[in-house]
């Protein structure tokens, strides 16, 4: 049977937490040896994903919560799943464009999506308005070298 | 995350070091803007050297920062990137507003050149 590795957890959504989320899971990745590009990629992509969150899942006076599930399988494949429950994307193909943004478009760049598809093997975005939103990245290590 | 300055003419300099993610942003954002202003320069220069972790935050500040320094007639560098900053200012196209430099000693030669 092949060895699987998971990890689950729930942090308040803030933005003091975005650091500690890619930071487990740069931790809970490096057991699977990665490379240092690798590593770097997925601290990169959970950064953007937990900071959209904390950005635009709930309302400011809202309390939410983060939801991180992480998968590790003995091939070398790590998925890391962040989700909330918050107010959703209405147009999810549209929120993934590159440089498209709903938020202070003098400081937001609109380029998270395309930074966590480039750095991740595969991204999938499930949201429901109202009902939250679920980002699911994916990464296949690659065991050529090492070893 | 950290930030020091330093002014050479009329040119700011803004060396970062530490992580550059959404949540640092806001200070590093407003302590550039404040020193900006105070000290009346027209350009700005970023330096990345001591930053060990940026997402697309680091973008945000970037194009914020060429909104200000434009209002000024003034023009923005950055200096210092690691190949992965590189990889997401290129995603961005952000050198069609702010050159880039290895070091923020070549930004500032540059810059003093083009003022000539
Ligand atoms: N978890 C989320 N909940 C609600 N809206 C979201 C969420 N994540 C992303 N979005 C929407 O998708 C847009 C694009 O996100 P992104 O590509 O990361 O750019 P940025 O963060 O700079 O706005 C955001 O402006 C927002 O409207
Ligand atoms: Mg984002």
């Amino acid at each position: 049977m092949e060895h699987i590795n998971r990890i689950k957890l729930e942090i308040p959504c803030r933005s003091e937490n975005e650091a500690i989320a890619r930071n487990i899971a740069a931790i809970f990745s490096a057991s699977q040896d990665p490379t240092i590009e690798e590593l770097t990629e997925i601290k990169t992509a959970v950064s953007e994903a937990v900071s959209n969150a904390v950005l635009y899942a709930y309302d400011d006076d809202e309390e939410g919560s983060i939801y991180l599930e992480m998968e590790a399988t003995g091939s070398g494949r790590i998925t890391i799943v962040v989700e909330d429950r918050g107010r959703g994307i209405e147009n999810v193909q549209k929120a993934m464009e590159p440089l498209y943004t709903t938020g202070d478009s003098r400081e937001r760049s609109g380029m998270g999506f395309t930074v966590m598809e480039s750095f991740m093997d595969k991204v999938q975005v499930e949201s429901s308005p109202g009902k939250g939103t679920r980002v699911t990245l994916i990464k296949s290590l690659d065991r050529t070298n090492g070893f | 995350m950290e930030i020091a300055f330093e002014m050479t003419d009329d040119i700011l300099i803004s060396v970062l070091s530490g992580e550059l993610d959404h949540h640092s942003l806001k200070e590093i954002r407003d302590s550039i803007d404040l020193t900006y202003d105070t000290f009346q320069a027209k350009h700005i220069i970023l330096c990345f050297e001591g930053v060990t972790f940026m997402d697309s935050s680091g973008v945000g500040l970037i194009m914020g920062r060429y909104n200000k320094v434009r209002e000024a007639g003034g023009k923005i560098a950055v200096a210092g990137c690691n190949e992965y900053m590189i990889r997401i200012l290129d995603m961005a196209g952000i050198y069609t507003i702010a050159q880039c430099f290895a070091t923020k000693e070549e930004a500032v030669a540059c810059m003093r050149k083009e003022g000539e």
